[in-house]
């Protein structure tokens, strides 16, 4: 089959399947909306299929497949084409965006049975799909724009799905407004690179920038990164922008799983990655995504040990590995990226479903202090978390290991990463440990804490069925991606498939030689941190339940600091907002009512004043517009006269 | 001052001037006059000053031109008394007067 009618299909599919249900939104009907929208899914994840067969029959420095549609933009000099491309990087997140989503559409289906307007949920889910293929395929940064706009948009319209709960609202117009300030950034970014380089063309970017003299901080490679980062941080949830992430957990389950874990957040890794070139260009840059990175993995991870609400602390992980991933970029780590990218988009939507699992069948509670000892009750939901916990916190050899080790390793030993950095990443390694197990002993182990009008139930297949592929692939995702330290000593020596695979796409520079040594007790340091504190909260959560208690106590002021996310929030608002508000306020109140609202109401008046002057001329009198006639003839007359 | 060589030297001056105070006169009961067939009648003033300054060019320029021109605005008068005066005759019927004032209420 054609590849370009292969990447129409695949974007085109979802698209179809928004309008099938968007025009239909008032329908009850959940399940032909949710079968639609499924097999929407299903159809492009199937195309994805075919592509990556389809590169994997050229030869490895070629594997590229792009086609143009149409000339979008054309303005002087500048030809903007809407074409897409797919290649090593964008066939990795088209599977993810595909399987994982088409996985999660099948989970809404049991999950969305009883709400009240299934076919406009299901209408946002492909709508959502075709911005975030968009995104990925776009072969130019405009392109890449319109699906990041609106995946925005999508994310915003499904956090507020609920919009009767006005917090529900207000949390979708948190997370749009802050993603705005972001998207400034990710703009100025580009006109940038487009004043620069005079082209937007990933390709040609990646060619033009290393030909190019920079110079430290003002140069425009340095700066145009910059901006994008920004633009980043707030698609992809970063310090100082990452505060809309924990309030999207407002939106139903599915989407968490989907936008707010798996797809849309990883966005900016996504761009990063792929103008690794141009990154590469920037070492300052680089330095500053790197600290970002650590230190907004460290702070979400501690304020995610002291929340008791299932989904926040999943939110905070999730912030807390983004943060991973943007180390890694920082380090010069792109694959290593892209390789946690995949895998915490396995282990984090599996989670984010389970938990939705668990939510469904508490009646809507997320309290995780009103649950516990529910592995008895639901064992495929437990098993399947189990999965995904062994995952997150780095036990080989689940998914998790192999990506975040690979990211904490190239962090300690790349050319522009230091061992400060690896420590952060352990630390935040060993706080991973810490509140995922504290979450997996307060939901599953221990006695139940529940009242007797709740009688927890196992979900149903099409909830069960996602969870189960989902657990397989957070136990085996991570086996393409198998570093050489451990490849060697394993029967049959499997090499890094994945890393091997992206090579030809990213950057390439000077890597030091490493001691396998420091390799293996730099990994031994970091599983055994992890362990220990996996470990500890264990004993606290289910051996001693009054140390939590104590700890808290002990620490006083720190934790109630931490438990309230570090007061990040109310200082935005006392900063910023609450300014902002005041002086519109006073705009509104004296510039507003005294200067333009007069403005306007005078001219206003003086029309109307001349027009009931005018109207008296027309009286209704016959003979009054036979005088004027005769007035107007005189004074053309006299005109011609005269002249 | 009246004497012959005053009557004998009347010339174009005179006609016309003497047409445009006729027809100075019709616009006048048109514009000012409410009943209609008084208003009708301004209408014949007029048509008859421009004939008679029709006539006086004609005679000027040496030609049939004007006179032509007469024939046909006699005509056409002849026709718009005709309509006109089957107006006055129809408000007549539906007012029993012949009062412009039954029409004012061209405003749209």
């Amino acid at each position: 089959m054609n590849h370009a009618l292969l990447i129409l299909t695949l974007l085109l599919t979802p698209l179809l399947g928004f309008l099938f249900n968007g025009l239909r939104y008032r329908s009850h009907n959940a399940i032909l909306a949710g079968s639609v929208a499924t097999g929407a899914a299903v159809v492009s994840f199937i195309c994805s299929l075919l592509l990556y067969k389809t590169l994997l029959g050229l030869p490895e420095e070629s594997r590229q497949l792009s086609s143009q549609f149409f000339q979008w933009i054309t303005v002087g000099d500048m030809k903007i084409p809407f074409g897409f491309v797919v290649d090593q990087i964008s066939i990795i997140m088209l599977l993810i965006i595909t399987g994982v989503g088409s996985l999660i559409h099948l989970f809404s289906v049991g999950y969305m049975s009883h709400d009240e307007r299934p076919s406009k949920y299901f209408a946002y889910l492909n709508l959502f799909l075709f911005n975030m293929l968009i995104l990925v395929l776009g072969d130019n940064l405009l392109i890449t724009f319109v699906g990041w706009e609106g995946v925005g948009l999508c994310s915003y319209l499904l956090i507020g799905f609920w919009f009767s709960d006005s917090a529900k609202a207000a949390a979708g117009m948190k997370a749009f407004v802050t993603n705005r300030i972001g998207d400034a950034g990710f703009l100025i970014g580009i006109f940038i690179l487009f004043t620069v380089f005079g082209t937007v063309n990933f390709q040609d970017l990646a060619e033009l920038v290393p030909k190019t003299q920079e110079w430290m901080w003002t140069g425009p490679v340095t700066l145009a990164t910059l901006f994008l980062f920004i633009g980043a941080t707030g698609k992809s949830a970063q310090i100082p922008l990452y505060v809309w992430l924990p309030d999207a957990m407002a939106g139903p389950t599915p989407v968490s799983a989907l936008i707010h874990a798996a797809t849309m957040v990883t966005a900016g890794v996504y761009l990063f990655v792929r103008m690794s070139t141009v990154l590469v260009m920037a070492p300052l840059t680089m330095q500053v995504i790197a600290w970002t990175g650590a230190l907004t993995a460290l702070v979400a991870a501690t304020i995610g040990m002291t929340q008791f609400d299932i989904k926040k602390i999943l939110a905070y992980s999730t912030v807390s590995q983004l943060g991973y991933m943007f180390l890694a970029i920082g380090v010069g780590a792109f694959s290593a990226a892209q390789f946690h990218l995949m895998t915490h988009a396995f282990f984090k939507a599996l989670m984010f479903l389970g938990s939705g699992s668990v939510i469904h069948a508490m009646h809507e509670e997320q309290d995780v202090r009103k649950m516990g000892g529910l592995k008895k009750y639901m064992p495929i939901t437990y098993l399947t978390f189990m999965c995904g916990w062994l995952a997150i916190i780095g036990v080989p050899p689940f998914a998790g290991f192999f990506s975040k080790d690979e990211i904490l390793w190239q962090a300690f030993s790349s050319p522009f990463g230091s061992k400060w950095l690896w420590l952060i990443g352990a630390i935040t390694a060993a706080c991973t440990a810490f509140y995922m197990t504290r979450l997996m002993a307060l939901t599953f182990w221990g006695k139940g804490r529940f009242g007797h009008d709740v009688h927890p139930h196992e979900s149903p297949a099409t909830m069960t069925i996602p969870l189960i592929v989902l657990g397989v692939l957070s136990v085996i995702g991570g086996w393409i991606g198998i570093p050489h330290v451990i490849g060697e000593i394993l029967p049959g020596h499997p090499g890094n498939h994945f890393h091997h695979w992206l090579e030809p796409m990213i950057a390439h520079f000077e890597v030091p030689h490493a001691s396998k040594i420091a390799e293996w007790s730099l990994m031994g340091i970091s599983v055994s941190l992890a362990g220990i504190s996996a470990w500890f909260a264990y004993d606290s959560y289910i051996v001693s339940p009054a140390r939590p208690a104590w700890i808290a106590k002990k620490l006083g002021g720190f934790y109630t600091a931490v438990y309230n996310k570090y007061y990040v929030d109310e200082f935005y608002f006392g900063t910023i907002i609450n300014p902002i508000v005041d002086m519109s306020k006073g705009l509104w109140l004296y510039i507003d009512v005294n200067f333009i609202d007069k403005a306007t109401y005078f001219a206003g008046d003086l029309v109307s004043g001349f027009a009931s002057f005018v109207k008296t001329i027309q009286n209704g009198k016959t003979q009054s517009y036979a005088l004027y006639i005769a007035l107007g003839v005189v004074v053309v007359m006299s005109f011609v006269l005269m002249r | 001052m009246l004497n012959t060589e005053t009557f004998l030297h009347i010339g174009m001056p005179h006609y016309i001037f003497l047409s445009a105070v006729i027809f100075s006169f019709g616009m006048i009961a048109v514009l000012m006059r409410k009943n209609v067939i008084v208003m009708l009648m301004g209408v014949e003033l007029m048509l008859n000053a421009v004939n008679l300054s029709f006539i006086v060019f004609a005679k000027e320029n040496g030609n049939l031109n004007g006179h032509i021109m007469v024939f046909f605005v006699m005509t056409i008068a002849a026709a718009e008394a005709g309509v006109g005066l089957a107006l006055a005759v129809a408000i007549y019927k539906k007012f029993h007067e012949v009062n412009i004032r039954f029409f004012e209420h061209l405003r749209g």
